[in-house]
């Protein structure tokens, strides 16, 4: 076991930080540790002109391999990436649905054609993706997909239906969204992977006013919307989307990690300022929350490192319930160390303050991408062995 | 970074497991727990002269290994498994580990090669009866025996309890303080082999059987200057490294020992049928034991960190500033650890229904360990007390 970077790897840190140091200055400056989760509303334009100037600046798609304009960066230096870029407090990403699920899929799965036509937009943060993956009746059971696609005389696939709790769908060009290319197919038989351009007129994108008053997430309207591509063949979906899922487990934890690191040193510095550090219970949950993070880390060095064969570890499975229910208890924490406080919104009609969104927000982190009662379920049944749920007919 | 096991480090890991299934089986446990001295000599012997773990962090010029703290929590990882009964954490995480954190090269050569060769055991005694003042306290402060210049050395006096396989070990280090000193203090380390005059010890029958504490009376023990490790009255600083180093090991034993009552509910639930069905089938016991492996998988993470910061704090070479993080990387392991073992433990009784609560099933002695072993060295409370004063005082 070896925990140390090498001189290479520090270099690069050197290299990312100095860059960040740089340019996150001037009309950037006010983007520093904002549009992350719970403030992915504010500052959009800002944030694609950023998107942009980091692509000019060659960090964006750092992991992706150097024939698609990427740095082919190891493992270790994405990590370095994702943990500067967070320490610096660079803006939520606009582009890192593209860069981070569209732009890897398209890598293993997608024609030559498809890679020429699409990366580099992902590449220079020009164009912007979403995912079309939820539906009103496929939430937890995700395969339930009722969208349909058809493909007309003139070989172009159309899609109708509706999507739901779309992030960024209203800034994106482009949406990847999996449809039924059967109409007599159940389940994960029968689905497309298809590239859907956002920009025409069967696309209708309506905003959902979230429990924080804001709206992050959308529905996404599909009415004869023309698909520009199909990923794979008809009935490939589910498999690409679900390799996909995968790429969702990657290095970039280690970024998120940094902004709850972010966080909690904020909570730290208001429990040292209003004398909660002195409450016998409060430090008790800070020592937890502290724990938490540093335990968190470690779980995703030993993910990325990989286990013995090679294989992502056994530690992949139980990540996502782990943060997510550490991320939920850190936003309760921040209210009991505000005390009364905490109820007092920055203004009215419903501005709420930093925390107090952290608050509200974590409360979809144990749903979206896989509830933690999915979660336990997947790390019960492929983890330990133990038999499926029952499905209804 | 590899946060990983080397192949070496597999191949220590997977001897140990083999052998130690194959000798420390329940029957051996059982057997073994009901005698005094709480453990089999032949198998003792076994493992010094066949295995030789005894010398796993023993440096090659006092006969031993000459590997690392990482190999040695491989060991103990698959020790807690099967709740081996054994002087092997007296002796060698708390006696190997003081000669070589204390000791100068003469009582190294005096001692460790006779620890190798199976012919000495040892044990670290430090806490006088206050170690149960406030919930416990397992600091310098639990210290309260004391020492004073004697005929050609020192005379210590005092009363020590809570000490693991006191009543059989053939070495004892000692810590005492100067009549008079407080906190860390005025400490001296002695090794004392226990035949010398004026030491009584006496065994304290344990609710958890797999694991011997006794206490020791020191009336008028004289003992020569060659016995004091380190400078008089310098010891303080020795004695806290050598708790954090055993909180470390007792992580991995209790890391170990979470797996296997997880893996035995697992085994179980997939026999037992209820309603027609294997009740691992209720997703009210899937959850449950999903819960069970997040902690599993965490405690890993915490145990393989913390094992390779003691590492370099126990190297005299080692990296410093992950040496420094010791005291924070073992009261992580042993608070999160602790946590893990009673939740999995009480949760296997729970998840067997009525056989749990069997002196007949094995179920018990681990719930026994798990108590046990978290209250030695402090609680999860007590570690995050210890997080909480690093953090926000």
């Amino acid at each position: 076991m070896k925990l140390t970077f090498s001189a290479a790897d520090e270099a690069f840190r050197e290299e990312i930080a100095g860059w960040l140091r740089d340019n996150l200055t001037g009309e950037f400056a006010q983007l520093r540790f904002r549009g992350g989760p719970g403030d992915e509303h504010m500052f959009p334009s800002e944030r694609k002109r950023w998107e942009q100037h980091l692509a000019a600046g060659g960090w964006t798609c750092v992991g992706w391999p150097e024939q698609y304009g990427g740095r082919g960066a190891s493992i270790e230096q994405q990590v370095i990436f994702f943990e500067e870029y967070a320490r610096a407090g660079g803006p939520g990403r606009v582009g890192h649905i593209g860069e981070g699920l569209a732009g890897p899929t398209l890598i293993a799965f997608g024609s030559e054609e498809q890679k020429q036509r699409y990366l580099p937009g992902i590449r220079a943060g020009t164009e912007l993706w979403c995912q079309g993956y939820s539906e009103p009746g496929a939430g937890s059971d995700l395969a339930n997909v009722r969208t349909r696609a058809q493909q007309g005389t003139d070989g172009k696939w159309r899609i109708n239906g509706q999507k739901v709790w779309t992030s960024l769908a209203h800034e994106s060009d482009w949406c990847f969204v999996i449809a039924r290319t059967d109409p007599d197919s159940q389940a994960h038989r029968g689905l497309g992977f298809f590239l859907v351009s956002m920009h025409q007129p069967g696309v209708t994108v309506r905003p959902i006013e979230q429990l924080t008053g804001t709206s992050e997430f959308n529905e996404v309207f599909f009415d004869d919307a023309v698909a520009a591509d199909i990923v794979g063949e008809p009935g490939d979906g589910w498999k690409i989307a679900m390799g996909l899922l995968g790429f969702e487990r990657g290095v970039s934890t280690l970024g998120q990690q940094m902004q709850f690191q972010n966080e909690l040193d904020e909570i730290v510095r208001i429990a040292k300022a209003n004398g909660a550090a002195q409450v016998p219970a409060i430090r008790q949950r800070i020592a937890e929350a502290h724990t938490g993070l540093r335990l968190m880390r470690y779980n995703a060095m030993r993910m990325l490192s990989g286990n013995e064969q090679g294989q992502p570890d056994s530690s992949a499975l139980v990540y996502k319930l782990h943060w997510a229910s550490w991320h939920r208890h850190l936003g309760a924490l921040a209210m009991d160390v505000l005390g009364p406080e905490a109820d007092i919104i920055d203004a009215a009609p419903y501005e709420l303050t930093r925390l107090q969104s952290l608050f509200l927000f974590t409360r979809s982190d144990t749903l979206y991408g896989g509830t933690n009662q999915i979660q336990r379920n997947i790390i019960a049944e492929r983890g330990l062995g133990m038999p499926k749920e029952a499905k209804g007919r | 970074m590899e946060f990983r096991f080397t192949e070496e480090q597999q191949m220590i890991r997977d001897t140990a497991r083999a052998f130690l299934e194959d000798v420390s089986t329940p029957a051996a446990v059982r057997q073994a727990m009901a005698t005094e001295a709480g453990y089999d000599p032949a198998l003792w012997q076994r493992i010094c002269q066949d295995l030789c773990f005894q010398a796993i962090h023993v440096p090659e010029q006092y006969g031993g290994m000459g590997l690392g703290y990482v190999e040695l929590c491989a060991v103990l990882e698959q020790m807690g498994r099967v709740l081996l009964c054994s002087p092997f954490f007296s002796t060698v995480c708390l006696g190997v580990s003081s000669l070589l954190v204390a000791g100068n090269d003469q009582q190294k050569q005096q001692y460790l090669p006779a620890i190798v060769d199976g012919s000495l055991t040892a044990t670290l005694a430090w806490t006088g009866p206050q170690a149960a003042r406030l919930g416990g306290q397992w600091d310098c402060n639990a210290v309260t025996a004391t020492w004073q210049p004697g005929a050609d050395g020192f005379e210590l006096n005092g009363e020590l309890r809570y000490v693991i396989d006191g009543h059989t070990a053939d070495l004892l280090i000692i810590a005492a303080r100067q009549p008079g000193s407080s906190g860390d203090q005025g400490i001296s380390l002695f090794a004392v082999p226990a035949s010398t005059a004026g030491i009584r010890r006496q065994w304290l029958p344990t609710m958890d059987q797999t694991r011997r504490q006794a206490a020791l009376q020191l009336e008028r023990v004289m003992v020569p200057a060659s016995a004091l490790l380190g400078e008089a009255g310098q010891g303080g600083p020795a004695l806290g490294k050598l708790i954090d180093l055993a909180k470390v090991a007792l992580a991995a034993e209790q890391m170990g020992a979470a797996q296997k009552t997880l893996d035995m509910s697992v085994a179980y639930m997939q026999e037992r049928v209820q309603f027609g069905r294997p009740i691992a089938s209720f997703q009210a016991l899937k959850h449950k034991a999903a819960d069970m492996q997040l902690k599993c998988e965490v405690a890993r993470s915490a145990v393989y960190y913390a094992a390779c910061v003691a590492q370099e704090a126990i190297d005299p070479e080692g990296d410093a500033q992950l040496a420094a993080e010791l005291p924070e990387a073992a009261a992580m392991a042993k608070g999160y650890c602790s946590d893990t073992l009673f939740f999995n433990a009480g949760s296997a009784i729970q998840l067997h229904g009525g056989v749990g609560f069997t002196w007949e099933y094995d179920v018990h002695l681990y719930f026994k360990r798990a108590k046990a072993s978290e209250l030695y060295l402090g609680n999860g409370d007590a570690q995050r007390e210890l997080i909480a004063g690093l953090l926000l005082d």
